[in-house]
């Protein structure tokens, strides 16, 4: 085993994230203000619980049967009149696109929210190829001007404040130094970017859901984003990844229902847009991408992973995630779903992220697919360490801790040594190098252990 | 092998054992009143609705509320006298460019979302209810359901090239979670109810 | 009914005091209970670190402690699920199966088991209650926020069998406090911001003692409070329910 050197661990950039702890405090307030609405909406839905429940019997049944409806999607979309491409990874779904684009000598693209291209990193790849991508989401042309990652996967600047947006703005739209006022910067990005729609000739949108029994697959914007690009472009290219599947339309009864209420506590987004043909004259692709996905629904214990419908839930009621910042998980995916995704896609440098939890649970109660998120987070664990990706002097202290609370003579020495009990649990180190010593005082020690108390006072 | 070929054999040697799709259908039974949420809920996302008599009243209603000079269109043929009537699919999207105020007719309306749900053959030009800066919806009674359940019993199998749930106006909250009315869509969404 | 008493490696160690109220309280209420002396760990702290493939001896410790009683109670609701979800022999499945049946956190064994209807307990304190996530979320002690579904909290029917308690309304009543085992050195940014943000709630609410079923989460606390000079003080449970 070999001692693991990650520069880019969760714990160091979230110890950075709470260097400005009002800021910490406002990120945590605003994501939990999420939270709540969500909670009101919900609680709106008698059987809401039962939705949940549905919803996720749906997607196992996906899971289940995942190579037929992929099939079946395949063919319906083809007879629609749909090109389908099939992508087994990040590089050779960015290079469909980009050669979609060659074809038509398409040399600018607009793009609304995908999760899916995020993690394929498809702008650098394209920018790389001399193609200008915009992206039309607010957030995300916003994290795309400041040269950033999205750190939410539904709210992709949340961790930017008001001021520094204006400022972006004011660098790269020329509008005035000191605007932060929401209002005004929206109505500008709507100005510059109604330009950009009614001037490209290739729209990219994400999936949010593909109907097997009908080929037809389903975006859902607030914005109007995806809708003004897709009908004003020649090409539109949709990006899905394989779990998007659904089987038939009238489930889309149970996800549309579930999506925004367990996302922002809306009922609905504004715009739910069924894409089942393309506009005479145009082209319409679909662009199926595996990366790494059929290998997930190969590990027993994270399949139920790919239920996930990205509704972020999860990250708003992550109590780590509110104090972390989504860029702490230095992944297209962030929060407790985030951490669940990645160590399939690279155990090493992901290994961090299973552990950036408390397993306090929420994650997995929010869950409108009842992903047992927590639980997975567990067995990450497990297999993290298994698999060598753990520091060596963990493992020693782990061990020796194993041979302590194995043997009670051990234990009942190491407790009367000054109570130096489980002196290689890691929280328990009773010096002050301890991380626990920064913010927290450890306990007072007692003049006996109960264990003494028992022996003088019980027979 | 081709990608295809490889994803869908490694896909059908790594899932699990077929499991049951569970029934949906015991979901239809829910029942509230109907007209009445429709209003609350599409006025809390920002919409407005207007109960109307008839295509008249609507008249009155958008010269009274209009500016002029506007570019409006409908679909509707009873409004072609207050409005260019768009007859079939032949607009060049590019052309609505300007429309400011766009008259539609919904397929059906969902009560706990205040969505209204149109096809392609409603709306006539894909891109009109998004390019259009204020948008208007005219909606019949009978054409709410309770939930998005029935308004997919409702659609059914129909066939369409596109359709879309809209509810409200186009929004955004990405700057510090502030609402915006307003993004890239329509500014406003007014539904017309009509008995 | 014979009882054993499964007192946690930290609480034997650090918190007798919360030991010893259950030991008397579950005395007081009838139960015949004994304390197997050889116990040490339920194997957690390894475990949640990814370690449970070293956790073989802390389980058959514990089986042998423990097996020969009709229940099996502790005060910790985490070390309690740990046990019930990942307790295991390799040779007698069963025996663990049985055995993890039979255990049950403090609370819920004064509820489901000895269904307790009342208590002689006077405790004249203004208490804010600390929902511990293992034992709420894992156990199901008290109904969870995120979940729509009726209320009910097993150690929220017992304190308010007690005379003359004031519980404080918290504004998040369910949020972790950041313990979380090694998460609190291992992330001790997050955690430990995670424990001042719930100490804060406690205190702006008004709570002179905070409580509940899970002495980790106290201790965490209660090492931010220390710090911080405050005279709010940590009380397991069942040092309330077992007071006056």
């Amino acid at each position: 085993m070999s001692e693991i050197q990650n520069t880019t661990n969760h714990a160091d950039l979230a110890e950075v994230f709470n260097n400005d702890e009002a800021r910490v405090d406002w990120h945590d307030e605003t994501l939990w203000w999420i939270r709540s609405k969500r909670d009101v909406a919900v609680n709106k839905i008698s059987n809401w619980e039962v939705l949940r429940e549905t919803a996720s019997q749906i997607k196992h049944n996906v899971l289940s049967n995942l190579n037929n409806y992929l099939q079946q999607f395949e063919s319906n979309a083809l007879s629609n009149g749909i090109t389908v491409h099939w992508a087994a990874d990040a590089k050779e779904h960015n290079q469909i696109v980009l050669s979609i684009l060659e074809k038509h000598s398409i040399g600018q693209m607009v793009k609304s929210k995908s999760m899916l291209t995020e993690e394929c990193h498809l702008n650098d790849f394209l920018e790389a190829n001399g193609i200008n991508v915009i992206d039309s989401d607010l957030g995300e042309r916003i994290v795309q001007l400041a040269k950033e990652m999205p750190s939410h996967i539904v709210l992709p600047c949340i961790h930017k404040k008001k001021e520094e947006i204006g400022e972006l703005f004011h660098q790269h739209l020329g509008t005035p130094a000191g605007n932060a006022d929401p209002q005004f910067l929206t109505e500008t990005a709507r100005q510059h970017l109604r330009d950009t729609f009614l001037t490209r000739r290739a729209a990219l949108t994400g999936v949010n859901f593909a109907i097997a029994e009908t080929g037809e697959f389903v975006v859902c914007t607030n914005e109007g984003n995806a809708d003004m690009g897709a009908h004003l472009a020649d090409v539109h290219i949709a990006s899905m990844g394989i779990e998007k599947i659904i089987p038939e339309r009238k489930h889309l009864g149970v996800f549309l229902r579930l999506l925004t209420r367990s996302a922002t506590g809306q009922p609905i987004t504004t715009y739910s847009s069924h894409f089942k043909r393309p506009n005479k004259g145009k082209e319409m692709h679909i662009i199926i991408v595996d990366n790494g996905r059929s290998i997930q629904l190969g590990r027993e214990d994270f399949r139920n992973s790919l239920k996930c419908i990205r509704c972020g839930a999860c990250m708003n009621t992550c109590p780590v995630y509110r104090r972390s910042g989504g860029h702490s998980y230095h992944n297209a995916i962030s929060g407790p779903i985030g951490s669940i995704l990645a160590p399939n896609l690279d155990m090493e440098k992901y290994a961090d992220l299973p552990f950036a939890s408390t397993l306090c649970g929420s994650c997995t109660n929010v869950c409108p697919v009842k992903i047992d998120i927590h639980q997975q987070l567990y067995k990450w664990r497990q297999v993290i360490v298994k698999n060598g990706y753990v520091p060596a002097a963990k493992k020693a202290s782990m061990q020796i801790m194993d041979w302590t609370l194995s043997s009670p003579t051990a234990y009942h020495t190491a407790g009367k040594a000054g109570r130096f009990v489980l002196k290689y649990a890691p929280f328990m180190v009773n010096n002050k190098l301890n991380p626990w010593y920064k913010h927290r005082d450890m306990p007072e020690p007692p003049k006996e252990s109960f264990g003494e108390w028992y022996k003088k006072n019980r027979k | 092998m081709t990608s295809r070929e490889r994803i869908l054999s490694a896909v059908k040697a790594n899932q699990p054992e077929l499991a049951t799709l569970p029934d949906v259908d015991f979901l239809l039974q829910e029942d509230i009143d109907v007209p009445e949420k429709f209003i609350a809920a599409l006025t809390a996302i920002g919409g407005q609705v207007v109960s109307v008599e008839n295509h008249a009243t609507i008249k009155a209603f958008i010269d009274e509320n209009f500016e002029q000079p506007s570019r409006k269109i409908t679909t509707v043929s009873e409004l072609g006298d207050i409005a260019e009537y768009m007859e079939d699919n032949s607009a060049e999207p590019h052309s609505l460019e300007n429309v400011d105020y766009a008259i539609i007719q919904a397929d059906l309306a969902v009560a706990e979302n205040g969505a209204i749900w149109v096809s392609e053959d409603k709306i006539r030009t894909r891109v009109l209810p998004f390019i259009t800066q204020y948008l208007a919806v005219i909606v019949r009674r009978e054409d709410i359901v309770p939930t998005m359940h029935q308004a997919y019993n409702k659609i059914g199998s129909n066939d369409y090239g596109f359709a879309t749930f809209i509810a409200g106006p186009s929004k955004t909250a990405d700057i510090e979670q502030s609402l915006v009315l307003g993004a890239h869509g329509a500014r406003s969404m007014t539904v017309f109810l009509m008995p | 009914m014979k009882v054993g008493l499964f007192i946690p490696c930290y609480v034997d160690q650090f918190y007798p005091g919360a030991a010893i109220a259950c030991l008397q309280l579950l005395e007081k209420l009838g139960v015949d209970v004994v304390y197997p002396k050889n116990q040490t760990c339920c194997g957690q702290p390894m475990a949640n670190s990814g370690f449970e493939h070293l956790t073989g001896g802390c389980n058959d410790l514990f089986i042998k402690n423990f097996s020969g009683f009709d229940y099996v109670v502790g005060p910790s609701g985490s070390c309690v699920l740990h046990l019930k979800e990942h307790l295991h022999n390799h040779d007698n499945p069963e025996i663990a199966t049985t055995l993890s049946n039979k255990l049950y956190e403090f609370t819920s064994f004064l509820t489901d088991v000895l269904k307790v209807k009342t208590l002689p307990a006077r405790f004249p304190h203004k208490v804010g209650v600390h929902q511990s996530c293992h034992g709420q979320r894992g156990l199901h002690l008290s109904q969870m926020t995120e979940l729509v579904a009726p209320e009910f909290s097993k150690p929220g029917s017992l304190l308010n069998m007690v005379k003359d308690i004031e519980l404080v309304p918290l504004n998040r009543k369910d949020e972790c406090c950041g313990f979380g085992g090694t998460f609190c050195v291992a992330e001790e940014a997050v955690s430990s911001k995670m424990g001042k943000d719930r100490v804060e709630d406690h205190l702006h609410n008004g709570a002179e003692y905070i409580t509940g079923v899970d002495m980790s989460c106290l201790m965490h606390m209660e090492g931010i409070l220390h710090r911080q000079g405050s005279k709010v003080k940590v009380l397991h449970i069942a040092e309330i329910l077992n007071g006056e």
